[in-house]
């Protein structure tokens, strides 16, 4: 299984939010909790990532739904598995346990449908989220030199997070939703470490980035085409960009993008803007054609759907793709 | 399909913003200012603790043209680790210097480290070696590429810093080797350092120091196309430190063939150094001698020079040997260089040698003037320069005007000079006008007609001139907010008229944001907001060539249609408070123990004759050099790299006419002063009792939603409530307005002399004094005259940066934005009479240079912003103030959260 392969054929599709999903399970505290946590002393509703350890059927199941939609790249539930963002719950020490966990339900989903048809291989991207905290920005506007984390913090926790998700089998690693980019720096030398320390072979990166707003920079105040150069290093399979745009704002970046990139581009949009009630209401055929648009000039070569997205809006999504060939590759010349 | 992207091996380097080293980049100017090693100024900031400061140094260094900052922090005294820590984190939050790159310098990797783990963008390291063995190198190397960023390599290994073209040459070849083969870093993310030596140091193994570092740099970048060199430009002329010409000169000589051997950037104090055809001749020669080592004795020979250099005083002989050459190049010279002294002659000169008057202006004095324009255009010159050049300029013209309108007379038919004409105008209410004449006096130099209207001009007037003089280009002008809907009238009028010609918008309070928002869609024949004079001749070059014109104007169109769209979605993304929700978050004051101090009086007093001498010590010299468009702190800008020579010749300039000004009482300085006793009766209403009875003043109030514990802030907050007092008017608040009279025959002499210099230059002084005036009153109403601070003693740099007790904020500006207010702050303090000035219809003051305020002294009370407020405030206002609700909109529009 090789996954350039892929990406030299055809444009391929990742899922959509799972979030969005759980949501309509209507899970309790007491689903939450499971037997495992039956007695811990705080509320953890909320905490999507215990649900791989108390209800992985529920993964598993999103999972399945995006595959059936599609999907040719499915992500785990590990958006927030990290040592700090567990903080909020109290649950840092299973964070690697989640990890793992996370890993195996979706790369089972996955290796379920590549044998039903090995035609169409699916993979399996370790979430990798922006924590909760950032390195770049003080929380406190008084004192802008103060930071919450430090740089090394960040670095142990993704470390940690790397070595639960290799350890749990998924294909690829995806650095996702980057508001600063110093966190995604040191997400990338935890992995380049992971993978120095232990002699593994290197599992390839993806990276995407968020454009919080329509002055088309990182939270963080970085311009899309300093974000990338800041990333390069990583040496990545693909740079993208997801969440806090819909389709129709993400237009003019991922063009951008798509003309500075030496990599794969993907872009995964939030179904819309949320409107008034913070409920994304874009339709499924709505998103698909914008995302349609972008194939035909030439922009993506992976893409699906972020916040307030269904398995709805990737069997669009995948339909209208599918006819399109894929971004080529940017020449890289060899000299000035 | 989109066509094939073909990508560059370029060196990619980011802060907030990328910086791509093409081959046509040129040279890269690395900011050395932020070094403790370098800069004495900056280590000691940096040992006191003084960040803020040492940041204006980094700031300082990007708006002179830096564009990548240089940090080093490696001092014995210092904690390195902590202070490369703490000053890159605060600079991160400085978008106008995290913009560009950072190199972060250290001898010491754990420094190095450090760094790298506060900056996002893609940095640069310089530097790591081989000095301590291939194994360290590797080890370095690799932990600075999993940062993604780029290095310096030291040419050094165990043996030392390579010293020959050979050991320069194969250290780099290995380092090399090693860092794209073991390492796997990517070419173009190497930058090498052969050391640049002491050159003419008097030992003979030196001599060869340039030719070898310039032929190893060309070896180099011939084996290894993609790698970068870089370099320490000033250790060239180590040896001849104290004598800045020579070093400039050596400077210059040496980087033009290390350029051109494929230099790409390098530490250099970029505003000094000279441009190599400028150097004289001589000096040149000898620079050229000692830099390629072609005689035994150019060393000698270039002492010799130097100490003729060191012994001539410069301002005391004049090089008067310009006179020697043609009226033409005289006349360029006198242009250039801002010298009036010989311009009667040499035009009186010029006027018999050509067939016509007007061809000594299209001729000579325009070809002069291009020269200026160029130097101009290309940082090379600075305003205050330019201005004096416009002096020569106008000069020349008085003396030839007479005999064009003779010639007129004569031979009506006779054709006359065809510049391109462009009005200029301070709008409608509004009294501003010195940076309008400063864009006046910059287009003149670029050879534009100029009108100029003045001040208060209404549009009516603006557009008949307009059409009647057929000009080319409108430019308004305005400083104060409520000229900013007046620009957006004069639009409509533009496209109700009919008019064709572009419009240009400019001063203090307008915005590019302002424009592509509220002005750009009222009118379709191009709207331009001009940021400074600078910009204004490059943007009417543009709007008068056929060929730019259009798409000059559709980039414009479509950036503004940009800003506005990012305008109208940024909007919706901000949180507000209903009103009575933020009136539920005041400012939290202890008032029940809080005992107001009274002040030694109540009422106003008056000031009549100010010492302007005294008032002078006030002066906050920043302002003053911003006006003249040099930016940075006083008193670091007089030894500023870039603008330091000329920052010094202006403020030299600015001393001398002050001088004047307070020996010869060309100015007075009025003021008042008064204090009431005063109450909060409503959460944004102070009351205060007057002699004439009570007075209500209004308040605004923050409105957006705030940080938790952080809160709504208004005006009103500082003054004690009716409602805890028990008694009435319990706590007290003041006003003042001070004002600089007499300005306006000085101001008609310099016009009569053609002396625009000047002229601006009394302009922005009457200005700075009264600031200073204000400033001055403040401390004695804290220490004297209210008497709430007598133990205060602040120098007067932290009085500029405000570290006393008590507020005097402005009716109209951010705290109390409600120009409307000044109203009834004038007739408490008993009107024109008494303050000598008069409200405009906009509100504006005249005399120019007036300020007012209000006092309040709570300990607690500071400066704010009103922020945007939203229409239920603006209602409940309207019905305190006794005004519509259209009234009040009209009044604090540039405030309003929502669209009209």
């Amino acid at each position: 299984m090789d996954i350039k392969k892929e990406l030299r054929k055809r444009i391929l599709v990742i899922d959509g939010a799972m979030g969005t999903m759980i949501q309509r399970y209507k899970l309790t505290e007491e689903d939450y909790r499971g037997e495992r946590f039956k007695t811990w002393p705080s509320d953890i509703k909320g905490n999507n990532e215990a649900l791989s350890i108390t209800r992985p059927d529920v993964i598993g199941a999103i999972h399945r739904e995006y595959l059936d939609a599609g999907a040719d790249i499915i992500e785990t539930n590990t958006f927030s598995a990290t040592v700090i963002a567990q903080g909020e719950y109290g649950m840092q020490e299973f964070a690697y346990e989640q990890n793992v966990a996370s890993a195996r339900i979706a790369r089972e989903a996955a290796d379920e449908y590549t044998a039903k048809d090995p035609s169409k291989p699916r993979f399996v991207a370790g979430a990798i989220g922006p924590l909760n905290k950032t390195l770049s920005l003080s929380p406190d506007v008084n004192n802008p030199g103060y930071r919450a984390l430090t740089f090394d913090e960040a670095m142990e926790a993704y470390y940690d997070q790397t070595k639960g998700l290799v350890e749990g089998g998924v294909h690829i690693l995806l650095i996702e939703t980057i508001f600063d980019t110093l966190n995604s720096k040191a997400a990338i030398f935890a992995i380049k470490k992971f993978f120095h320390d232990t002699g593994l072979p290197e599992l390839p990166i993806m990276i995407s980035g968020t454009i919080t707003d329509a002055s088309g920079r990182t939270l963080s105040g970085q311009t899309l085409e300093a974000f990338y150069t800041s990333v390069m290093h990583a040496r990545p399979l693909s740079i993208g960009l997801n969440c806090a745009l819909g389709a129709n704002e993400m237009r003019a970046h991922i063009e951008e993008l798509s003309h500075i990139a030496a990599c794969y581009t993907s872009a995964y949009p939030n179904a819309g803007l949320p409107n008034a009630m913070g409920e994304y209401d874009e339709q499924p055929h709505e998103t698909a054609h914008f995302i349609e648009e972008w194939a035909s000039q030439g922009f993506v070569n992976i893409v699906g759907g972020c916040c307030g997205t269904t398995p709805e809006h990737i069997r669009h999504i995948a339909e209208h793709v599918k006819s399109f060939e894929p971004r080529q590759l940017p020449v890289l010349e060899p000299s000035l | 399909m989109s066509d094939t992207v073909r990508i560059k091996p370029y060196l990619r380097l980011s802060g907030l913003e990328p910086l791509v080293i093409r081959p046509e980049t040129n040279f890269v100017n690395v900011g050395e200012r932020t070094n403790v090693t370098g800069s004495k100024k900056f280590a000691r900031l940096i040992r006191e603790n003084k960040y803020e400061e040492a940041l204006s140094v980094a700031r300082q260094q990007v708006e002179s043209g830096a564009q990548v900052l240089d940090i080093n922090m490696d001092d014995a005294l210092l904690d390195g680790v902590k202070a490369m820590t703490t000053f890159l984190n605060l600079l991160q939050s400085e978008p106008d210097i995290a913009k560009i790159p950072i190199m972060i310098d250290s001898s010491k990797f754990e420094i190095i480290e450090a760094g790298l783990k506060c900056v996002q963008g893609k940095c640069i390291v310089n530097s790591i070696s081989m000095k301590e063995g291939v194994e360290k190198f590797i080890r370095e190397a690799h932990i600075c590429r999993m940062f993604g960023a780029a290095v310096v390599v030291m040419a050094f290994d165990e043996q030392g810093q390579a010293d020959t073209y050979e050991r320069r040459v194969n250290i780099c070849t290995q380092a090399y080797k090693i860092l794209t083969e073991q390492v796997g870093f990517d070419p173009q993310d190497i930058i090498f350092d052969p050391n640049i030596f002491a050159i003419a140091t008097g030992i003979e193994e030196h001599n060869n120091y340039a030719i070898d570092f310039i032929e190893a740099t060309r070896t180099i970048k011939e084996r290894m196309p993609l790698a970068k060199i870089s370099g320490g430009v000033s250790n060239i002329s180590f040896s001849f430190r104290g004598n800045e010409p020579v070093r400039e000169a050596m400077h210059s000589v040496f980087l033009l063939y290390a350029i051109r051997a494929g230099m790409d950037m390098g530490i250099v104090n970029a505003g000094q150094l000279v441009v190599y055809d400028e150097i004289e001749p001589q000096l040149r020669e000898l620079c050229e001698d000692v830099i390629w080592n072609k005689r035994p004795d150019a060393t000698d020979r270039l002492i010799a020079f130097a100490e003729t250099v060191k012994a001539k005083d410069k301002s005391e002989v004049k090089n008067e040997e310009w006179r020697n050459s043609s009226v033409e190049e005289r006349l360029k010279h006198a242009l250039v260089n801002g010298i009036t002294d010989y311009i009667d002659g040499d035009t009186e000169e010029a006027r018999q040698k050509y067939a016509r008057p007007l061809e000594v202006i299209e001729g000579p004095l325009m070809a002069g003037m291009n020269v200026v324009g160029d130097l101009f255009g290309s940082g090379k010159m600075f305003l205050p320069q330019v201005v004096k050049s416009a002096r020569v300029m106008k000069k020349s013209v008085a003396i030839l005007t007479p005999y064009i309108e003779e010639e007129k007379r004569n031979n009506p038919n006779a054709q006359q000079g065809g510049a391109a004409k462009i009005l200029l105008a301070t709008v409608k209410g509004d009294v501003h006008d010195i940076g309008k004449n400063i864009v006046g006096v910059v287009l003149g130099c670029n050879g534009y007609d100029i009108i100029d209207l003045g001040v208060m001009v209404p549009a009516d007037k603006i557009l008949e001139t307009a059409a009647k003089e057929n000009v080319d280009i409108i430019g308004l002008s305005g400083l104060i907010t409520p000229s900013l809907d007046e620009m957006v009238h004069v639009a409509r009028e533009m496209k109700r008229r009919n008019m064709q010609q572009p419009l240009l918008i400019g001063g203090a309070t307008t915005s590019r944001m302002h424009t592509a928002v509220r002005i750009a869609p009222e009118y379709d024949q191009g709207v331009v907001h001009v940021l400074d004079a600078s910009r204004s001749v490059t943007v009417a070059g543009s709007l008068l060539s056929n060929e730019q014109k259009s798409p000059y104007l559709d980039k414009i169109k479509t950036e503004y249609v940009k800003l506005k769209e990012d305008f109208a979605s940024k909007k919706s993304v901000k949180q507000y408070l209903t009103f009575e929700l933020a009136q539920k978050n005041p400012v939290k004051i202890d008032w029940p123990n809080f005992q107001p101090i009274a002040p030694t009086f109540t009422g106003t007093k008056q000031f009549l004759n100010y010492d302007l001498a005294e008032i002078a010590q006030y002066i906050d010299w920043s302002p003053f050099f911003i006006a003249w468009e040099l930016h940075g702190k006083f008193p670091n800008i007089l030894t500023d790299e870039k603008v330091g020579s000329e920052a010094s010749r202006l403020y030299e300039d600015a001393k001398v006419l002050l001088k004047k000004i307070i020996d010869e009482k060309w100015l007075t300085a009025q003021g008042v002063i008064g204090f009431w006793p005063a109450e909060a009766t409503a959460p944004d209403t102070v009351k205060l009792n007057t002699k004439a009875g009570v007075v209500s003043l209004e308040f605004l109030r923050q409105q957006i939603k705030k940080a938790a514990d952080q809160p709504n802030t208004s005006l009103a907050d500082f003054i004690k409530p009716a409602t805890v007092s028990g008694k009435p008017f319990a706590d007290y608040m003041g006003a003042f307005t001070v004002t600089i009279k007499g300005i306006e025959p000085h101001i008609e002499q310099y016009i009569q002399t053609h002396d625009d210099y000047n002229k601006i230059m009394l302009q922005v002084l009457a200005d700075r004094l009264v600031e200073a005036f204000a400033e001055c009153l403040h401390e004695r109403v804290r220490k004297e005259f209210w008497g709430y601070a007598t133990d205060e003693h602040l120098s007067n740099e932290e009085l500029i940066s405000e570290q006393y007790m008590g507020i005097r904020p402005a009716p109209g500006y951010p705290a109390c934005p409600d120009h409307t207010e000044k109203y009834k702050l004038f007739e408490m303090l008993g009107g024109e009479a008494a303050t000598g000035i008069t409200l405009t219809e906009s509100l504006a003051m005249y005399p120019a240079s007036s300020v007012s305020g209000w006092y309040f002294a709570h300990p607690q009370s500071q400066y704010f912003g009103i922020g945007k407020i939203q229409k239920d405030q603006v209602e409940d206002y309207a019905k305190r103030k006794g005004m519509s609700v259209e009234e009040v909109e009209k009044w604090l529009r540039p405030v309003l959260e929502y669209e009209l």
